[in-house]
């Protein structure tokens, strides 16, 4: 009988989450800021069909950076999951919070069981009634979850994108300064964002049922024009 | 609820209902035959020059009782179509309200809008689905109507019970009093007509359904329930206020006491007139 090698839980913790970071490392960033009508959500991607930005529920979105494939399966996981829920007891019961530790919970068993942890980082943000009942959580790849103010920022280069936000953003401006505050603090001072390498979505405070739209094409490029 | 991750080779795909029977949430079929259901009755579509108009009465019945006044029969479905039941109101709301989740749950899930087309065979789908329940005395009719982004125009379709699905070009009623409908929409349809003038129609329609058939309710003045209307055009399906269903009723029942009048002088004293005096 062959026995297998023994590694210390440390170690294996630490390559997976060394591995995890890696991958997420390689795609570009995305960032989510609260504003006076609602949520924007900004990523960069220069798929227009491949996305990483969605809408899940009435006032809730999905955004998600790393391995195309195991955010996607995630974001259906999260419709799924929320229609469900919306079906069996009611439209308003629906919320991100309990979203957000389900996505938390399947993460981190997957970091801790399987072979391989999932090589991304998700957002689960919802749009409430007033400003201050906005609602930003970011989950990780190995299932910790961070309840985030004002701003989110998910990728490789967060901590410098998150840098340039908490210097730029003030959280209650419109929706163009808050577009100009999210592609800049992307971009960085050495590069400029065009719309083709944008993907911008918001979920916006209201009375409507569904709340997630997208901006694209003209009306994006008239949003960004300054 | 156990969160719904699926492996690749088990996923239910974008279907809802697929969905609720791998969550064990699908509900359970009759065996047995139900007397004394709660029915729904008149509804109609009409298509005009944009879109389609769709109207329902609002009674519900159990036998020869009525049991509601004030039933919604009329529902959107999605931004661009509308759905509208006859039958078991019970299984007839539950079936508007899983196929408008399907219809937004293949939108979230794909991405992308299902096809007019597509979304009518869904509804043929569920429709078939019920059809063990429809044996129970449970059985559910829609009719479903909406505009057609790709192609351009309203298109409307008409079920049986069993999932058989038919277009129609100009006009569909179901529900027991669908064929005196159906006949008054007949004689008074015309080709592109506009959205006032269809209207009218419709209100005449469900008039004339009412006045023949126990099952349809008509206008009920006196706590101000009138049938309820929508459009759909390719601006969305909009509902029609009750301010102006009201007025519209008002006209017709002015036109209608007018020509009963007229029909009845010389004959004994019309109750119509009041001309007692």
């Amino acid at each position: 009988m062959s026995m297998p090698f023994y590694v210390a839980p440390e170690q294996v913790m630490k390559d997976r989450a060394d591995y995890a970071r890696k991958g997420i490392a390689r795609g570009r960033s995305l960032t989510a800021l609260t504003y006076a009508d609602g949520i924007l959500i900004c990523a960069e991607n220069s798929s227009n069909t491949l996305r990483k930005v969605s809408e899940i529920y009435d006032k809730i979105a999905f955004a998600g950076v790393g391995k195309y494939n195991e955010f996607d399966s995630l974001r259906i996981a999260g419709v799924r999951a929320a229609d469900l829920k919306g079906y069996s007891y009611s439209r308003e019961d629906v919320d991100a919070r309990s979203l957000a530790n389900q996505y938390a919970g399947i993460l981190g068993n997957i970091f801790t069981h399987e072979m391989k942890p999932m090589e991304v980082e998700i957002l689960v943000a919802e749009v409430g009634a007033e400003p201050d009942l906005d609602q930003l959580f970011h989950i990780l790849y190995d299932g910790s979850v961070v309840d985030e103010k004002r701003y989110s920022v998910l990728g490789g280069e967060a901590e410098a994108i998150a840098e340039r936000l908490a210097s730029s953003w003030d959280g209650a401006a419109d929706l163009r300064a808050a577009l100009g505050s999210a592609t800049s603090a992307l971009s960085g001072p050495d590069r400029t964002l065009v719309p083709d390498d944008l993907e911008v979505a918001l979920l916006t405070r209201g009375p409507g049922r569904r709340a997630f739209r997208r901006i694209e094409g003209p009306e994006l490029e008239a949003a960004l024009a300054t | 609820m156990a969160f719904p991750f699926f492996p690749p080779d088990d996923d239910p795909g974008p279907s809802f209902s697929e969905l609720l029977r791998r969550s064990g949430l699908a509900p359970a079929v009759p065996t047995e035959k139900l007397e004394g259901v709660t029915h729904g009755t008149t509804v109609i579509a009409i298509r005009y020059a944009d879109g389609v108009v769709m109207a329902g009465d609002r009674r519900a019945t159990s036998g020869h009782l009525i049991s509601h006044r004030t039933m919604e029969k009329v529902y959107p479905a999605d931004r661009h179509s509308g759905v509208a039941i006859a039958g078991a109101a019970g299984p007839a709301m539950e079936m508007v309200k899983l196929f408008q989740l399907q219809l937004e749950h293949y939108e979230k899930v794909e991405g992308t809008e299902l096809s007019l087309e597509g979304k009518a065979n869904q509804l043929s789908a569920m429709v078939r689905g019920h059809l063990p329940a429809a044996m129970q005395g449970m059985a559910v009719v829609p009719l479903f109507a909406g505009y057609d982004l790709r192609r351009g125009g309203g298109r409307l379709f008409q079920y049986d019970v069993t999932g058989g699905r038919y277009e129609e070009a100009d006009f569909a009623t179901t529900g027991s009093g669908s064929l005196h409908a159906g006949t008054v929409i007949k004689i008074g349809y015309r080709q592109g007509m506009s959205r006032e003038e269809t209207l009218d129609l419709g209100i005449q329609a469900l008039f004339q359904a009412a006045d023949e058939d126990s099952a349809t309710g008509g206008p009920d003045l006196v706590r101000g329930i009138y049938p309820t209307m929508a459009t759909i055009t390719a601006a969305g399906f909009v509902s029609v206020t009750d301010d102006e269903i009201a007025t519209r009723f008002r006209g017709l029942l002015d036109r209608l006491a007018t020509t009963e009048s007229t029909a009845t002088v010389g004959d004994t004293p019309s109750m119509a007139r009041g001309d007692r005096s």
